[in-house]
């Protein structure tokens, strides 16, 4: 503790935080222009296999290789990426939806309604979220609703206790006082103060969800109980590199993997900078906690 | 802190573990009625998940009977009381995709996880509370930085990737460990042979981990870091180390210990995927299976027991917290 005082940390200027941002957002941009524009561009039928082309390393002609039966894979993972991200982002939003809605009635009915709810959240927060999603997707295979029901069902929770104590915080301002004053009704007050004042938490919500929603939806289909396997997501082609791996086709592997990877992270990144605008709280790698003078508590 | 502290914390542990257990009696039953439910309204017949997809070459007649004989014609509630009775006596039901009972599968392959999981455990404690001393230590350092940079890319890898870049590279590029299973094949279980096919699914088990156990542990010890009796102790001019270890380490190892015990669910599930990418002959592989042919007498069962399983490690986590941390309110 000798030399690294609170006078230097100080001291040093406030390093510009914005490139990771950036890069992410760049990222980002790169991949959804990629998924959304190729499939646009070209004929693919994606149950048409060619074996005579099977497992061919990146060239010209396929930049990215083939997979195993032929397909080529730069339009694979295009269209991969494309359905992993939007059934991510339908997840994240109807997860939102629901725990934005389960945190605001909690908070601002409170009672026997909030003790209901809250009960449920903490039963469906200690369940093993994973295998009871695997058995729901297991027992509904191929389907993506059985997917998207399986993983909002076990991911509405943190988003709702968020909303709930903002709400409570809430519930006993002056604002919502001389709402009540001025006449409104709950419902009034809900729709006009409540709500509003949740979105900002609902959008971080989103952004902290989806990369959560492309993990587990990529799970599932590489454990062979999510999409069919002729269905591209990110989850299926990887499925593929497992076999391809030992023939030497490393190309499986880095190219969805990457692409995998790539996506979560950058929407991991700038969601946690737009939480650290939205809430001036730092979320993410925090440098300068040692900084803060005098113990704040575990806040 | 009065004396008699320490004894009114102790007492208050029958209260809490009462309480939970309470709750997790009716928490399983739903879990167990919601698998029979969902089974029945899937879409997939168990019949043809038993022939392998064959069950079109049979008469209706030979259906009928095969669908009794497996207990298929009895409608969903009824077969799950049937298997709640038969469960509570101690008979777990056939495996239908293994042709074994149910307590034969779980008994050949729950040491294999409790071995896989244990280890892969160990060293992600290992691995985290290094780097994470290492980094909250050093605020802002370079080391630091580079931790944060490591734990968040970590966190992006999903666990199936990261086993897969693992087999290509250590065990088909380089050649150094075998790229799954428990032994070579044809060959008997030998400790030596097993560390081997060992090695690889806890590094990736453990490295899985590890992201969420560094950041929670530097956390905590940067916050205690602040604390009024470490600068106390500064001014004192008790060396560095002598904080460290004396002052800081005894206050945040509690929150550390209840973080590990929260994460240990996710053990669960990272043993399901780790197994299946490793082919290790474990409970998580034969969960995957079970999931995949429909198996219901083992998926039913393998999914009440890693419910039970993750509300009783929270139980655990929660009253190691009480005894360890006297700040923790006792009414949790």
């Amino acid at each position: 503790m000798s030399d690294r005082t609170a006078v230097t940390d100080q001291a040093r200027r406030p390093r510009p935080r914005r490139i990771g941002l950036w890069c992410a957002l760049a990222v980002l941009i790169g991949l959804v222009l990629y998924a959304f524009a190729v499939p646009l561009f070209v004929d693919h039928d994606t149950r048409i296999v060619d074996y005579t082309i099977a497992g061919v390393a990146p060239s010209a002609d396929h930049p990215l290789g083939t997979d195993p039966a032929g397909r080529d894979l730069f339009i694979r993972v295009a269209l991969g990426l494309r359905l992993s991200l939007t059934i991510a982002l339908i997840v994240a939003v109807a997860s939102t939806v629901l725990g934005t809605a389960v945190g605001v009635i909690a908070g601002f009915v409170g009672g026997a309604v909030d003790q209901v709810l809250m009960r449920t959240s903490d039963t469906v927060n200690a369940l093993p979220h994973l295998i009871l999603s695997l058995v729901i997707v297991a027992m509904f295979r191929g389907s993506v609703p059985a997917i998207i029901v399986a993983l909002v069902l076990s991911h509405w929770v943190t988003t709702a206790r968020i909303i709930r104590a903002q709400t409570l915080s809430m519930r006993n301002s002056e604002v919502i006082a001389s709402a009540w004053l001025s006449g409104m009704g709950r419902g009034q007050i809900i729709r006009h103060h409540l709500v509003p004042a949740a979105l900002g938490q609902a959008l971080i919500s989103v952004l902290l969800l989806v990369p959560h929603a492309v993990w587990h939806e990529s799970t599932f289909s590489f454990l062979g109980i999510g999409l069919p396997p002729h269905e591209p997501s990110l989850g299926t082609l990887l499925s593929d590199a497992e076999g391809g791996l030992l023939l030497g086709q490393w190309w499986l592997l880095v190219f969805p993997g990457g692409a995998l990877i790539a996506a979560v992270l950058a929407v991991g990144v700038a969601g946690r900078a737009l939480t650290a605008r939205i809430t001036g709280a730092e979320v993410r790698w925090p440098r300068n906690v040692a900084r803060k003078p005098g113990p704040s508590g575990p806040g | 802190m009065p004396a008699d502290t320490g004894r009114r914390r102790i007492s208050a542990v029958p209260r809490i573990v009462g309480r939970r257990l309470l709750l997790l009696a009716p928490i399983t039953l739903v879990v167990t009625v919601g698998v029979f439910w969902l089974a029945s309204l899937s879409p997939l017949d168990p019949l043809d998940a038993y022939m392998s997809g064959q069950s079109a070459a049979l008469t209706d007649e030979q259906r009928g009977e095969l669908r009794r004989t497996l207990g298929l014609d009895r409608s969903w509630w009824s077969a799950w009381w049937d298997w709640l009775r038969a469960t509570l006596g101690g008979d777990l039901g056939r495996s239908m995709s293994y042709r074994q009972s149910v307590s034969t599968v779980i008994g050949d392959r729950l040491p294999w996880t409790l071995v896989l999981s244990v280890s892969g455990l160990v060293l992600a404690l290992i691995i985290s509370v290094c780097l994470g001393l290492w980094a909250a230590l050093a605020p802002g350092s370079l080391a630091d930085r580079a931790i944060g940079v490591l734990a968040t890319v970590l966190a992006a890898v999903p666990p199936f990737v990261l086993g897969m870049g693992v087999i290509a590279v250590f065990a088909l590029g380089l050649g150094l460990f075998p790229t799954g299973g428990l032994t070579d094949p044809g060959e008997g279980v030998a400790a030596g042979s097993l560390l081997r096919h060992l090695a690889l699914p806890t590094v990736v088990f453990a490295l899985s981990q590890v992201p969420w156990l560094i950041l929670g542990l530097r956390e905590t010890v940067i916050r205690t870091l602040s604390e009024d009796a470490v600068l106390f102790a500064r001014l004192r001019g008790i060396p560095r180390r002598t904080i460290v270890v004396g002052h800081v380490l005894p206050v945040a190892a509690p929150p550390f210990i209840a973080l590990t015990a929260t994460r240990l669910p996710e053990l669960i599930a990272g043993s399901v995927i780790v197994e299946a990418v490793f082919a290790w002959p474990g409970i998580g592989a034969a969960m995957v299976q079970a999931a995949q042919r429909l198996d219901l007498d083992l998926l039913c069962f393998l999914t009440v027991a890693s419910t039970a399983a993750v509300l009783l490690c929270t139980l655990l986590a929660d009253v190691l917290y009480v005894l360890l941390d006297p700040r923790v309110d006792t009414d949790v």
